[in-house]
């Protein structure tokens, strides 16, 4: 086998059994390797540090409230698509610590609580993945100010994409337009091929540092088989598409129906629970909580993720702005695929299809869309007709 | 310069189990430092000195199930310039609001052998049923953190965090894999309040609903539908909603709803 050092741009296959190289890298430059792991029922993110933890042989069924973690037979690593979890808990994390202050006297002393960079690498993210990134990049980095937490995080994070070979039943980034092909904001990504017998992953790398990084793993130049089966794979995650959305004049369709009887048929089904906000990975509102330790004299601050849909998350003077979950849920659905646009410059959503399988009740944001939208098309049919 | 008076505190018990009060006693470290913050003027379960009322602050556990605790519960408020009520019995009538759901009177002789000397109300309800409450802190048993955050937002003069969303929520920030969505389990995470951490679904048990419904959005139905839709039976369902806080009015409803509807089922052929 003939090994060379990969260029920038081309393609190199690498061997399953020598991935476990790419894991000693990435700790080689200090990284700490984050990536799939099948636990309890169900594909979640966690600290790796041997391929050989990854879920070999598990795939899942998906739909609208139901998931289900299965034995696939094979040896692949990545025959899965997105689980619960995403790497939104390692880069905007669910609880932080902002603020200690101590009592000395009659002073008040502020503990600082200096965000610590981190240096992860994130090692099997989809496409949809990569793109709710760069949207919680717009986010927390993208105006004034900008989230310190996020992003001493962020910068120390390498993002190394396994790309899609299959579909799951409530996936939609090829309406969404952010997948599952991989195509921007990756440092380095590879495609799982299962091919004569042979257990392969093609790589190609797309920053200075991945480029690094593959030259340092053995490798073979691509052939045009396997390239061929690479574009393959994508084409069938593409055609697999479980779900489709209709994003032409979202925004403005949404914008032109606060009143839409539909919101009431959802309101009846929705459990306000935060299933599908915990679980996007574009979500990001938090609130901060204050803890006073008496016997120690001290009072922590602590951030964590909230939700649109808590009772208290408008609460102001006098009461809360969102009271009814109607309302709720019309705000959250209305701002992810809606006034997003204007505020952020891009749809909130990824098509990643968590919200789907996660919201227990099983409400499906395209079918919700699906529904605003036709109903809207019949009173403007009609209207016309008139 | 005289040091500013201690503010009082006063723990008084009504039917309960005694859980929520060793919650207190469980505070160790801390517990200390709230020792030294208040006066403790009556807490039988940490002191035998009790001092008579008037107290600043009042913890009242248990809910009221006979003639008498419903007169001295009025007398208990009168003492208390403010009043919380603790855990799943003062705030729902706990599990012996089960009676509320039978006829208590037939059960009396089957425990009692001189069933004359009972005196007992035919439902157990909680204390807001009968005083104005200023806060109720929900549980079963009460989270000991919830507690401190109560006793400590008292002595510094602020409002008591006490959050609100779903038990949800704190899976998802746990990372705890839903039970419901990925296995099928029945669990009342949905429309319940948090306070636990989302304790059981850590363990892989379905929320038992300790902290009482979700405040004003607890969509019972639609949860009871999507259980179904998981293979619940109405019989099951109705004990999911009928334990630790059957008494509050959701879950009340939602178990009522499924009792009739298993009996129903049950009559057919
Ligand atoms: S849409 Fe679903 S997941 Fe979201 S709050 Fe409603 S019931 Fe929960
Ligand atoms: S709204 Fe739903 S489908 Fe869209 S990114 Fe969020 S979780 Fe994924
Ligand atoms: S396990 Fe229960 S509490 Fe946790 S997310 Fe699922 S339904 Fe909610």
């Amino acid at each position: 086998m003939q090994q060379r050092p990969a260029a920038a741009t081309r393609q190199s296959t690498i061997e399953r059994k020598d991935l476990h190289r790419l894991f000693e890298v990435l700790r080689a430059r200090g990284y700490t390797v984050m990536g799939p792991v099948a636990r309890d029922g169900a594909i979640v993110w966690d600290e790796l540090s041997t391929p050989d933890e990854l879920p070999a042989g598990w795939t899942d069924e998906q739909e609208a409230g139901r998931y289900r973690l299965v034995r696939s037979d094979g040896p692949a690593l990545f025959d899965w698509t997105v689980g619960p979890a995403s790497p939104k808990a390692s880069l905007h994390p669910a609880a932080v610590t902002l603020l200690n202050a101590r009592r000395e006297g009659p002073a008040l002393r502020l503990l600082e609580c200096v965000p610590q960079p981190t240096r992860l690498a994130f090692f099997g993210l989809r496409a949809c993945e990569l793109a709710a990134i760069a949207v919680q990049d717009r986010v927390l980095l993208g105006g004034t100010p900008t989230d310190p937490v996020y992003r001493a995080r962020r910068e120390g994070a390498l993002l190394i994409a396994v790309q899609c070979g299959r579909a799951g039943r409530t996936c939609f980034c090829a309406s969404m337009g952010t997948g599952p092909e991989v195509r921007s904001g990756h440092d380095l990504v590879l495609t799982e091929l299962l091919e004569d017998g042979r257990h392969l992953f093609v790589a190609e790398a797309a920053s200075e540092r991945g480029g690094e990084i593959l030259a340092e793993l053995p490798a073979t130049d691509t052939t045009a088989a396997e390239s061929g089966a690479v574009q393959a794979a994508v084409a069938r995650a593409t055609a697999g598409m479980g779900r489709t959305l209709e994003t032409e004049g979202l925004p403005a369709l949404l914008a032109r129906n606060p009143e839409h009887p539909h919101w009431d048929v959802t309101a009846a089904r929705c459990l306000a629970c935060g299933n599908c906000t915990s679980v996007c990975p574009t979500c990001f509102c938090v609130t901060t909580e204050d803890f006073t330790d008496l016997a120690a004299g001290l009072s922590r601050r602590v951030r964590r993720w909230d939700s649109c849909f808590s009772v208290d998350f408008t609460y102001i003077h006098g009461g809360n702005v969102r009271s009814s979950s109607r309302s709720r849920y019309r705000q959250w659905l209305t701002h992810k695929l809606g006034s997003w646009h204007e505020q952020f410059g891009s749809s909130g959503c990824v098509g990643c299809g968590r919200c789907i399988t996660w919201c227990p009740a099983g409400i499906d944001i395209t079918e919700e869309a699906r529904a605003l939208r036709q109903d809207q098309r019949g009173k403007e049919g009609s209207r016309g007709n008139a | 310069m005289a040091a500013p008076r201690k503010p009082r505190l006063a723990v008084i018990k009504f039917a309960s189990c005694d859980g929520c009060q060793l919650s207190i006693l469980d505070c160790e470290d801390e517990l200390l430092a709230v020792a030294g913050a208040v006066e403790i003027a009556n807490f039988p379960e940490a002191s035998r000195a009790v001092l008579r009322g008037p107290y600043d602050l009042t913890l009242v556990e248990g809910s009221i199930t006979t003639p008498h605790d419903a007169e001295r519960i009025h007398a208990v408020r009168r003492d208390s310039k403010v009043l919380v009520s603790i855990g799943a019995c003062a705030t729902a009538g706990g599990i012996q609001a089960l009676r509320n759901f039978a006829e208590v009177g037939s059960w009396v002789p089957l425990v009692y052998p001189t069933p004359d000397w009972i005196q007992t109300l035919k439902t157990s309800t909680p204390i807001s049923h009968h005083v104005k409450v200023d806060y109720e802190l929900q549980g079963c048993p009460v989270n000991k953190h919830q507690l401190l955050e109560v006793v400590l937002a008292f002595i510094s003069g602020r409002r008591p965090f006490l959050p609100s969303h779903a038990v949800c929520m704190d899976c998802k920030r746990r990372g705890v894999v839903c039970l419901t969505v990925a296995r099928g389990e029945a669990c009342l995470g949905p429309v319940t309040r948090t306070g636990c951490g989302a304790l059981c679904p850590s363990y892989g048990r379905g929320c038992f609903g300790c902290f009482g419904p979700l405040r004003g959005s607890a969509n019972t139905g639609s949860l009871s539908a999507v259980l179904q839709g998981h293979g619940h039976s109405h019989e099951e369902l109705m004990r999911l909603f009928r334990t630790f806080t059957c008494g509050a009015e959701a879950f009340r409803k939602a178990s009522e709803l499924h009792e009739h509807d298993a009996s129903e089922s049950h009559e057919r052929p």
